[in-house]
């Protein structure tokens, strides 16, 4: 791809010019977006209304349907946590539980100092190797207490005393 | 110096990565060149990562390696710490029926010459020599039945997209695996995808269909790679496009990405969602396969079906056939996950008991404690107790139990589980992810977060009303999200009674 356009709008005309041709391209684009911009930016939605020729009320709708989707910036780094049956079985809860006093959020909330966003997600596919979490888009299995620390420290963020 | 180390996610999510970076060190500390193979996953997780060496053509396994475990690699191979003896011969191993996944873990998955070797594009061959409605008879002649969980014939399937009328047909592949405990389809897309890809060419032929897509959840990055990726090569050699391997009709494919909704594992809940627009259940009538995406005929197929398609056309629906119990046919790909000793990936015949597949297979609980229960089929699938554990995995078998064996996750608890806790968890679930189309699924599910809420403050009063909203919840929900959610929850209440009882809190 090349280099990301710093206006939004230039970035909005190569994201939709790219999935012209795509049948229901509406999940792609707005991935491209939020891939390309961090989140849906509110400027992004009439754009993308007009070009699919259908209402903004309807993109609000596909947006504010998923949770992939966000409408503000996350954090520098996102932390998602599974909190699935077999992530359970293993300790997930707990290790939930240290997570959130260690950050001083909530599920889905950033560190004051926006470092870190914290994410529940059901189920990455590593029920083998539970309690599972996907750091910035990484993989890592048998995530306890320790180990949580030890990653949220390898990403460079002062943990919450 | 030949070496094998997987790619796959759960073998990255334990470290294979940088034991693969320690072993280029290594391997240059030493002047030695090391051909590495970053395969797909044996299966065996609790030994991942795994590293297969080649030695007098036999690939001897060593696991669960460390980056302290590699410089032993490059000395005496029999004396190595994790040293576990040839891959082939491990019981893990042995005890399998491997057909859907026989060449996972086994070959290089984005290597076409390495997938053509291991039996690769043989069922396709054979298919484009057989016609329509030949290919359509041998699948249902197969007995495949949806690998999803819903279990129904894909033959039938088949046979209605293909005799629908219209300009247009579509494959859409339903890789949305988004039931805690299930595995199976990541597995197979990151360790041998260009199965997946070989079974929808198979499915399109079959049905006249010339375009194909994967809908593939964002929860699984590795897997998106990597099919992306397959999809770009299997184009370049011809084997998708114009004309399938230069002499069939056309067919290409798309991977999409979801987008983080559970119930677009439904089907038309997906095929909504793949079209751009909220991924809303629709109600059936008309069925996919004559109003699918886009209104078109469409065949919605699960990773493990279409994928064991080919292998069905390469040895035979006969011999496919001839494994399994009563309607129960071929084998099925277990997920042993959770709470046990040895978990991982296990294909063999239906009809195995959940005694032989814990017990024995998976070596009991991780922890060490008793099992207390069994979450059969995901997060919409019945917790079993004990003495339910003789029951043989099929499908007929666990719906005359109050169960579902679904995509054939298996995730165990040790005894310090609440199942009052899981019951609430279940509707918990429901609530957050309920498409809100149907209301039993939409009010029904808070509603029940309440209610098992009131039972854990001691209210036994709720215990009827919770039941009640069960039925209610399981005869008038549109889909199977607000349909089977009551089956980990009455399943609870029903076995772990004890859970449920205001004596519990008398009792801590």
């Amino acid at each position: 791809m090349s280099p990301v356009p710093v206006n939004l709008s230039d970035l909005m005309t190569e994201i939709l010019a790219d999935h012209r041709d795509l049948e229901g391209s509406l999940l792609p684009i707005l991935h491209a977006v939020q891939a390309a911009w961090g989140y849906v930016p509110q400027e992004a939605l009439p754009i993308i209304a007009h070009d699919l020729n259908i209402t903004r009320a309807e993109v609000h709708g596909v947006i504010s349907f998923y949770h992939d989707f966000r409408e503000e910036p996350a954090g520098r780094h996102v932390v998602k946590l599974c909190r699935a049956e077999a992530c359970q079985s293993m300790g997930a809860d707990r290790v939930a539980g240290h997570a959130q006093r260690r950050l001083g959020v909530d599920w889905h909330g950033t560190t004051a100092d926006g470092a870190v966003t914290l994410e529940p997600v059901f189920c990455l596919g590593l029920c083998a190797c539970a309690p599972a979490a996907l750091i910035d888009g990484r993989v890592v299995g048998r995530v306890d207490e320790a180990r949580f620390d030890a990653l949220v420290a390898e990403i460079g963020v002062g943990v919450m005393a | 110096m030949k070496i094998y180390l997987p790619r796959d996610a759960a073998a990255k999510a334990l470290g294979a990565d940088d034991v693969a970076t320690a072993l280029q060190v290594e391997a240059a500390h030493h002047g030695v060149t090391v051909d590495l193979v970053r395969n797909g996953s044996r299966g065996m997780v609790w030994l991942e990562p795994l590293i297969e060496v080649v030695q007098n053509g036999a690939r001897l396994a060593f696991g669960p390696m460390t980056v302290a475990d590699v410089p032993g690699l490059f000395g005496d191979l029999a004396a190595h710490p994790k040293a576990l003896g040839p891959t082939d011969d491990l019981p893990w191993m042995k005890a399998q029926t491997r057909l859907t996944f026989a060449r996972v873990g086994v070959i290089d998955p984005l290597s076409l010459d390495d997938y053509r070797a291991h039996g690769g594009l043989t069922g396709l061959a054979k298919a484009l020599g057989m016609g329509s409605e030949a290919i359509v008879a041998e699948v249902t002649a197969s007995g495949l039945r949806g690998r999803g969980g819903a279990g129904f014939p894909t033959g039938i399937k088949w046979k209605t997209v293909a005799g629908a009328k219209a300009d247009r047909k579509y494959i859409v592949c339903n890789a949305d695996e988004g039931d805690s405990g299930t595995f199976a389809d990541r597995m197979l897309m990151e360790g041998d995808p260009f199965t997946l890809i070989e079974g929808m060419i198979i499915a399109g032929v079959a049905v006249g269909a010339t375009k194909g897509y994967v809908y593939l959840r964002s929860e699984y990055p590795d897997a998106i790679e990597v099919m992306t990726e397959a999809v770009v090569l299997a184009r370049a050699a011809g084997i998708l496009g114009k004309s399938v391997l230069g002499s069939g009709p056309a067919f290409d494919m798309e991977i999409r990405t979801g987008a983080g909704a559970y119930v677009c594992g439904e089907e038309t809940s997906l095929l909504n969602s793949l079209e751009g627009k909220r991924g809303v259940v629709r109600a059936k009538p008309p069925l996919p396969a004559l109003e699918g995406f886009l209104g078109k005929p469409t065949v919605v197929n699960n990773v493990i079906s279409l994928a064991t398609v080919p292998a069905i056309f390469e040895m035979g629906a006969a011999f496919y056939k001839g494994f399994g119990l009563g309607r129960s046919l071929g084998t099925i790909p277990l997920q042993i996950a959770g709470n046990v000793a040895r978990g991982g990936l296990f294909e063999c015949a239906f009809g195995l008991s959940l005694t032989q597949i814990i017990d024995e297979i998976a070596g009991g609980t991780a922890s060490g404690r008793p099992v207390k229960a069994v979450q059969v089929g995901g997060p919409l699938g019945a917790y079993f107790p004990r003495a339910m554990f003789h029951l043989p995995f099929g499908y007929e078998e666990y719906a005359s139990a109050d169960g579902l064996i679904g995509h054939a996750g298996i995730v165990v608890f040790d005894d310090s589980a609440d199942m009052l806790k899981q019951a609430r968890f279940a509707m918990e679930f429901c609530a957050i992810e309920s498409c809100g189309k149907c209301t039993p699924c939409r009010i029904g599910a808070v509603r029940g977060v309440e209610t098992i809420d009131r039972i854990a403050r001691g209210d036994t009063a709720a215990i009827p009303l919770l039941t009640d909203l069960c039925q209610t919840m399981k005869a008038g929900s549109l889909c199977a999200l607000g349909g089977f959610t009551p089956y980990p929850v009455m399943s609870a209440l029903t076995h772990f009674p004890d859970d449920f009882s205001p004596m519990k809190e008398a009792a801590e």
